[in-house]
């Protein structure tokens, strides 16, 4: 049997959008979804489904299966990741998941258990909007595996994988037996951008819907109502620093002005 | 019963990590606010002479698991030896460094507990017997608090976002030994290889200067003028993602969401255009001073000091300054 890849891909609003159009409705806990800006896929699980197609590409052979849990628009970034090159794609889209980490990990982990047959599941360092960096551990200690985080490089070698960790200074090298879990960070490289012929075979491809339901979840003992993190507050951080521009003539005065001034403050 | 606020004591090259002086600060406010003792896990191979280093940082209560298959982190070791942990002491919550551990140990663990985790924070409180966690989040571009529906809490913390308590030998703590069994065949992730990128110079987290440039710098030569200033004030050089992608400066002296965080008193931001990314690895920084032709740049808005103009004309000549002022 060839090897089967999981990737978990999340759809995020774009990081990327200037910081001008980032608004938050502190009532709501929420923020706006800017107008005209389209949301993407998680750079760092991009990266996941890189990294998928990179051990595919090794191995010569590999199945690749995608989930994502969101909306509706959700959908878009599994199309991409089938742009990518993954073979097959599911979402998981219901009301009933609009929670915290808990309800994400176990409505993904029940969806890899429903698939089956997974040697290796692939997630990205955090997700690019609430930057958590929890949801991949949940998914491996429900499912029972080891789990390796920060990867720069991950290949399989016969029943375990090898993953080179990130560290502040270098980075480790580890193994695990498979079935595992690995999280991707950016230090692997780019991703792949799809070409136009991969996008339209992708658009073709269909998509597999679950509901709670479908993963044999009670809908009253997820999401809102097994909320463990609460939510209290979301508001941008105001900067209370007055910026002195420093103005002369030249730049010799401009630079001495700077250098008096820090001396000043006791600064240098 | 919960009864303490614990910390996830991190060791590295045989002494207790910076991250961890800080992390034991937190907790010792946290815990007089809620009227607890502090607590720490002690979890390593040879490491029980430091439970004294943790008691005078702050520590009432050291939990101690000694054992040569912790010798070396790994999850399922360290989860294992927490969760020993966590039932000797049955803390609220526990604490521990966004550091390579902390960041792999903390998830992990608390799904394991039956709890939840809030990664990444600036500040932790007790407001009214609740702890209350607060992190940035959207890349920097936001700030959310949690609150906490399962015990124990589980919280990384920033590096510099808090301060260690002074340290006093004289202060007195309990030392109790916890036995966790591990069992080195029973850990899944073993590490089979480590490899240091050595930095040169000062260390970017320890500086107390940082010269950093952006993708306005232009080439690698660009850089040279900012390691001169960065040597005229006994700083190190950092970069942001821009430049690091670019190939002009390593990837270990990026600075940011995904790279160092870093908190020196003074940070010349260069030809870098103030995303939030980059941003939150220096909202630890004191003075920040923007150098960027853009007047309009967002930079400038968490800059204490700025020079609108190309970084080409006015760096030499801050050079010459900062080399005059120091002499
Ligand atoms: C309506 C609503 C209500 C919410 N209420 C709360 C709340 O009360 N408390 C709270 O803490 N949060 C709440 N959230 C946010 C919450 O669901 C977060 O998304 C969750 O905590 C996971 O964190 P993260 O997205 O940062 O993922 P991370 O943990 O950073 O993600 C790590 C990796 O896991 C995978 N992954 C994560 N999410 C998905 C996904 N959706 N699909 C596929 N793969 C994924 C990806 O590979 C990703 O790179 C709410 C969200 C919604 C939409
Ligand atoms: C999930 C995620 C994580 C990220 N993590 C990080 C991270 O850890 N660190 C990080 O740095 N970035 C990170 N980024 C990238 C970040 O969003 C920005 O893209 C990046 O910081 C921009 O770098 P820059 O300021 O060098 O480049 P730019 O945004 O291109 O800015 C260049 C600036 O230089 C100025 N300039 C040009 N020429 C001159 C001159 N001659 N003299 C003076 N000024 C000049 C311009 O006016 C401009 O303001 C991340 C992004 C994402 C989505």
């Amino acid at each position: 049997m060839p090897l089967h890849i999981i990737a978990c891909v999340k759809q995020v609003p774009d990081p990327e959008a200037p910081a001008s159009a980032f608004r938050v409705d502190e009532a709501a806990k929420k923020v706006v979804a800017a107008a005209g800006v389209t949301p993407v896929i998680s750079q760092f699980d991009a990266l996941a489904v890189e990294a998928a197609l990179r051990i595919k590409d090794a191995a010569g052979d590999a199945k690749i299966t995608v989930i994502s849990l969101g909306p509706e628009t959700a959908r878009d970034v599994v199309k991409h990741s089938l742009a990518m090159g993954a073979d097959e794609g599911v979402l998981l889209t219901d009301s009933a998941f609009d929670g915290d980490s808990y309800t994400t990990a176990l409505a993904l982990s029940k969806a890899i258990e429903k698939i089956g047959d997974y040697n290796l599941v692939l997630c990205g360092r955090q997700a690019t909007d609430w930057d958590a960096g929890v949801v991949g551990y949940g998914i491996a200690e429900m499912l029972g595996i080891p789990s390796v985080s920060l990867a720069k490089s991950v290949t399989v070698q016969g029943d375990k994988v090898v993953v080179e960790r990130v560290l502040m200074e270098g980075y480790d090298t580890i193994e695990a037996p498979l079935p595992a879990l690995v999280t991707v960070s950016n230090e692997l490289g780019e991703p792949r951008y799809p070409k136009l012929q991969q996008i339209m075979m992708a658009a073709r491809k269909q998509v597999t819907i679950w509901g709670a339901g479908d993963l044999g979840l009670d809908a009253s003992k997820v999401g809102a109502g097994a909320v463990r993190l609460n939510l209290e507050r979301l508001f941008q951080p105001v900067s209370e620093v007055e910026c002195e521009i420093v103005e002369g003539e030249t730049p010799d005065e401009i630079a001495t002005k700077l250098a008096q001034r820090l001396r000043e403050q006791k600064i240098i | 019963m919960a009864n303490g606020i614990l910390v996830a004591a991190e060791v590295s090259g045989g002494a207790v990590a910076s991250i961890t002086l800080e992390v034991l600060g937190a907790a010792r406010r946290l815990a007089d606010q809620m009227g607890k003792p502090a607590q720490a896990a002690l979890v390593g191979s040879g490491v029980e002479g430091l439970a004294k280093e943790l008691i005078a940082h702050g520590a009432d209560q050291v939990f101690v698991v000694d054992e040569p298959a912790l010798a070396k982190y790994s999850c399922d070791g360290f989860v294992a030896a927490m969760e020993k942990v966590n039932a000797a002491a049955s803390p609220d919550a526990i604490l521990m460094g966004q550091s390579d551990m902390g960041r792999d140990l903390g998830p992990r663990l608390a799904f394991r507990l039956g709890s939840v985790s809030a990664m990444d924070c600036l500040n932790v409180t007790g407001e009214g017997g609740k702890v209350i966690a607060e992190r940035p989040c959207y890349g920097g571009n936001a700030r959310a608090t949690y609150s906490f529906n399962t015990s124990p809490a589980v919280i990384s913390i920033r590096s510099k976002a808090q301060e260690p308590v002074a340290r006093d030998d004289s202060r007195q703590g309990q030392v109790t030994k916890v036995d966790a069994g591990i069992d080195a065949s029973a850990i899944r992730d073993k590490l089979v290889g480590h490899q240091e990128v050595a930095e040169e110079g000062i260390r970017l987290e320890d500086a107390d200067v940082i010269v950093a440039g952006g993708r306005g710098i232009g080439s690698a030569e660009g850089f040279s003028v900012l390691e001169e200033l960065a040597r005229a004030l006994g700083g190190a050089v950092g970069a942001t993602r821009a430049a690091c992608d670019n190939g002009w400066r390593p990837v270990s002296e990026q600075i940011g969401l995904t790279g160092k965080i870093v908190g020196p008193t003074l940070y010349f931001a260069v030809g870098i255009s103030g995303a939030s990314q980059h941003m939150a690895g220096c909202t630890g920084a004191k003075n920040i001073v923007a150098i960027n032709k853009d007047p309009e740049a967002i930079v400038f808005k968490s800059s204490r000091f700025g020079i609108v103009d190309d970084y080409k004309k006015v760096l030499p000549a801050l050079v010459e300054a900062c080399r005059k002022l120091k002499a």
